[in-house]
């Protein structure tokens, strides 16, 4: 996936000079850098880094005591998670945060919910424009479904699948939102090679058909170097490498700090 | 026969859609479950559909005495390639979908393909990769476009643009499929199955319109298949089996073709359908039963105690209630009772609910098995048959299903023994001949029009046909006991633990095994037992696995010792492979029987230990993986013995 002559789009992210500190402790220090429309970039880092926290700043669940943040031409300091949603940005999490007791289709479902627009009460009773927008949404998720290719656990409650299994869940309800930049939160942790192969050909599905913006945090060497266009590498909350997975590998300063000290 | 059954004289397969198309136009003939809900199309829309592909195809150049390949899973759009193939006087040829290049590139050029319907990415990969080997081929047609937005190949086209090509190629010349069809006859070859070669490269057998016709028609007055009908198509398209059911009987009784929406969900969308007539191989019905066996130990002690009293009950009476014998008052409200706490609640699950027929050929299967499904009020039964009869030989008549015979022969069915025992066959459905391959067509047919099955058996006082094993297979050992490895293995197999066994004995002293342990069975046994695996090779190695497969053994021995003509062919050594047989491998037919002579010549070494007394024996094999890569496992294998018994016989004597 490293051809140069993918069509890539403008900058669809811009992250400048962010800081970001929990009372003494420095998360980030003037980090920038810049995600381009269509692109995969991961961010990579030891741990502790300030790699969630990054993706954390970036959908608006931290606020950066310094720098800002440009989506789409909008410069902002201050944003609210919601507010991120509703401007195309989705994300899965670190640690799975779905409805353990509610269906795969119900979760998915559930990532449709800013996109619902009518009114409370005829949702309740499921009348007029509310039962048009079920049906609209229903075939929404159901394209997500067969795109994950999850049809045997539809009804599954998810609380009883395998861990592989409810990271594909995840990354569906982040779909459903039809979100423009997706932010995943390392989302092969935990996984065996085939449910790591599985989730890149997703991911690269996803980035490919259509047409998502990722951003990426993901531990596998390997992996990051064949999914990515452009890695970015934090070490102790400052960033200490951008470019190409092949400039990358040859980077001493990261190798240094995170692929193993290079004599 | 029935009535309301349209005759069929001098149809060919293809007339008789557009009939259907007439006669039932606004029935379902089809659904295919997508994105969550079951479409459907009626036989006029099928009948229209066809035409459109047909149409396309034609546009493209394909025309009378082409062979079309069909390659995906059971999808509407798939099936009805094989009937606009047909229509055009072409030749379906489907093929199974996990063959390996090798394979798929001889059939091609065996078939001369020059047209192929696929269904997905994955299969217009695969033929790509293939194609510079195979000359002829020219277009790939596929349904499913996800993923092909970047493929700009000139042989690559989407189902969706066939389509639009045939609207309009049907607009400009109406009368031409009209023309095409008038031209097919009856006795034209409507499709070649390719046969999946136990021993040598695979074989076209070339069936008739006229056969598959005859053959539907049969079934249909045996066992009462009408258009109200339900099947479920899940079965490989390139596999006579489904062929005959999901297409030719379909057409020719009407009834709905149920295509699941991956392979992964057939169990819940056979929930959903609940099929009328239902056909698998035995290790379906195995699988199902152990995945029952396995949710059964976990469920609670209340649930766990119901099912094992009842399921007793379903035992003793189940099955004479299916033969329809004699049984007490008390023991029918009993079977009453747990009709409705357990197997009506089970059948439901299992999708079986409303099962007319239920039919398993192909091997053979285990008694306990035969007898679970029965007891339970699935009226399972047993046919016999192979590709070049059509599945048309023997089957079981209700009330008279039993488990060592497969039934006896169907109306037009001629049977005689030859040599070594051997079944010769006559059927309306035999095959026309081998697909340009005389030498083959005049060795497997005998002067007088009978096919020659390879099996051996015979046929019993009450004109049962009994199979015991294949013709040449049958071996004796140097004792001068009858060998037939089959036989054994099979019992074997009928263990859950056992997945596959190969038995050796010919021309030597006593009989050895090898034995592949059923992962998930043993898995489980483990894991009850608190016993830590690390995977296949590390538990196929454990002394207590090895305990547990030897108590297997020995019942086998035990059963064999009460058959006088059997009881010297017991098993005294075995080991368990450290690897599953696999068909990648080539140790298995893609349908999944074991290529005795190949795997007999692959582990020459492990067969050497068996016989010289060794308690260890190394080795390491090549496998491929279903990418095309391949790479070793090696391991130190055990070889144990297994205690035999006196037969009766010799205690009397």
């Amino acid at each position: 996936m490293n051809d140069t002559n993918r069509n890539l789009g403008p900058t669809i992210l811009k992250a400048d000079s962010i800081s970001l500190a929990f009372g003494g402790v420095k998360a980030l220090t003037n980090i920038s850098f810049e995600v381009k429309e269509h692109e995969i970039l991961a961010i990579i880092g030891p741990n502790g880094a300030g790699k969630s926290s990054m993706l954390n700043v970036i959908n608006g669940v931290y606020h950066p005591n310094a720098g800002s943040i440009t989506y789409k031409g909008n410069m902002r300091r201050q944003m609210k998670p919601h507010e991120a949603a509703t401007q195309g940005i989705a994300r899965t999490f670190q640690n799975i945060a779905l409805f353990k007791g509610m269906s795969v289709l119900d979760n998915i479902m559930t990532g449709r919910t800013l996109k619902m627009n009518a009114g409370f009460l005829a949702q309740c009773l499921h009348i007029g424009r509310a039962r048009n927008e079920e049906i609209e949404h229903r075939r929404n998720v159901e394209e997500i479904i067969d795109f994950l290719q999850i049809q045997s656990i539809r009804k599954t409650p998810v609380g009883r699948l395998p861990y592989g299994l409810q990271k594909r869940v995840e990354l569906g309800r982040a779909l459903a939102a039809e979100p423009e930049l997706l932010l995943l939160d390392e989302p092969m942790a935990g996984m065996n090679i085939e449910e790591k192969e599985d989730m890149s050909r997703f991911i690269l599905d996803v980035n490919d058909e259509f047409g998502t913006t990722i951003v990426l945090i993901e531990h596998d060497m390997g992996v990051v170097m064949d999914l990515s266009d452009r890695i970015v590498v934090l070490d102790y909350g400052k960033k200490i490498g951008d470019g190409t997975p092949t400039e990358i590998r040859n980077n001493k300063e990261v190798i240094d700090a995170y692929l193993g000290v290079s004599d | 026969m029935d009535s309301n059954i349209p005759s069929s004289r001098g149809e060919t397969l293809s007339s008789l859609i557009l009939k259907n198309a007439v006669i039932r136009g606004e029935k379902t003939a089809i659904r295919e479950k997508n994105l969550g809900i079951w479409q459907s199309w009626s036989w006029a829309e099928v009948a229209n559909e066809v035409n459109h592909l047909a149409g396309g195809l034609a546009a493209k150049g394909f025309s009378r005495g082409n062979n079309l390949a069909i390659i995906g899973d059971n999808r509407p759009r798939l099936y009805w390639s094989f009937a606009a193939a047909q229509s055009l006087g072409g030749v379906p040829v489907p093929l199974y979908q996990d063959a390996i290049a090798e394979e798929m590139i001889y059939v091609f050029n065996d078939a001369e393909i020059e047209f192929a319907v696929v269904e997905n990415q994955e299969q217009v990969d695969k033929l790509l990769e293939i194609m510079p080997e195979c000359t002829k081929l020219r277009c790939i047609v596929y349904d499913d476009p996800r993923g092909m937005r970047h493929y700009d190949h000139p042989s690559v086209v989407s189902y969706e643009d066939i389509r639009k090509l045939g609207l309009n190629f049907t607009k400009e010349q109406p009368d031409f499929l009209a023309g095409e069809l008038q031209k097919c006859h009856p006795d034209d070859v409507s499709v070649i199955l390719y046969t999946s070669g136990t021993t040598s490269k695979p074989k076209g057998v070339c069936l008739t319109h006229k056969s598959c016709i005859e053959v539907a028609e049969s079934d249909m007055g045996f066992d009462g298949y009408n258009e109200d009908g339900e099947i479920l198509s899940y079965l490989p398209m390139a596999w006579v089996g489904d062929h005959l059911f999901s297409y030719a009987q379909s057409i020719v009784s009407g009834f709905t073709v149920n295509c699941p929406e991956s392979s992964e969900t057939v169990m819940i969308d056979m929930r959903e359908i609940g099929p009328s007539y239902y056909f698998a191989p035995p290790s379906v019905f195995e699988n199902l039963l152990t995945q029952v066996t396995i949710r059964m130990e976990d469920a609670s002690k209340i649930k766990k105690w119901l099912y094992e009293k009842f399921m007793a009950v379903a035992k003793q009476t189940g099955l004479k209630i299916m033969d329809k014998e004699q049984v007490s008052l008390k023991n029918r409200i009993l079977y009453g009772l747990g009709n409705v706490f357990i197997y009506g609640p089970l059948r439901n699950n299992l999708g079986m609910s409303h099962i007319k027929v239920a039919y398993t050929g192909g091997a053979a299967i285990g008694p306990d098995l035969y007898s679970f499904y029965r007891s339970i009020g699935i009226n399972l039964k047993q046919l016999y048959g192979q590709t070049e009869t059509l599945a048309h030989v023997c089957k079981q008549p209700n009330g008279q299903a039993r488990i060592d015979s497969v039934g006896v022969p169907m109306p037009g069915v001629d049977i005689k023994l030859g040599e070594k025992s051997e079944v010769l066959v006559k059927s309306p459905g035999l095959l026309k001949e081998y697909y340009k391959n005389p030498e083959a067509t005049s060795e497997s047919i005998t002067s007088d029009g009978f096919f020659k099955t390879g099996d051996a058996g015979f046929i019993d006082q009450d004109g049962h046909l009994k199979i015991i094993d294949r013709a040449k297979d049958v071996g004796v050992l140097n004792d001068g006991t009858m060998f037939a490895p089959q036989f054994l293995e099979n019992k074997l197999k009928f263990f859950p633990f056992v997945k596959e066994a190969v038995c050796f004995g010919d021309g030597r002293d006593d009989v050895c095994a090898f034995i592949n342990i059923e992962m998930d069975a043993v898995g489980n046994w483990a894991e009850r037992q608190g016993l830590g695996y690390a995977g296949y090779v590390d538990l196929a190695g454990k002394t207590e696995t090895y305990s547990l497969l030897k108590e297997c053994i020995e019942q086998v021995n035990r059963d064999l010792a009460e058959e006088d003509s059997l009881s010297g062919s017991q098993i005294k050594r075995f080991l368990i492979l450290h690897k599953e047989l696999d068909a990648d491998d080539d140790e298995l037919t893609r349908t999944k029987k074991v290529r005795r002579s190949f795997v007999a010549d692959k582990y020459q070494v492990l067969i050497k230990a068996l016989y010289d007394g060794s308690k260890k024996c190394f080795i390491e094999t090549q496998v491929k993986f279903e990418d095309g890569r391949s790479g070793a496992i090696s391991a130190d294998l055990s070889i144990s013995d297994a205690e035999t018994y006196q037969s009766n016989v010799d205690l009397a004597a």
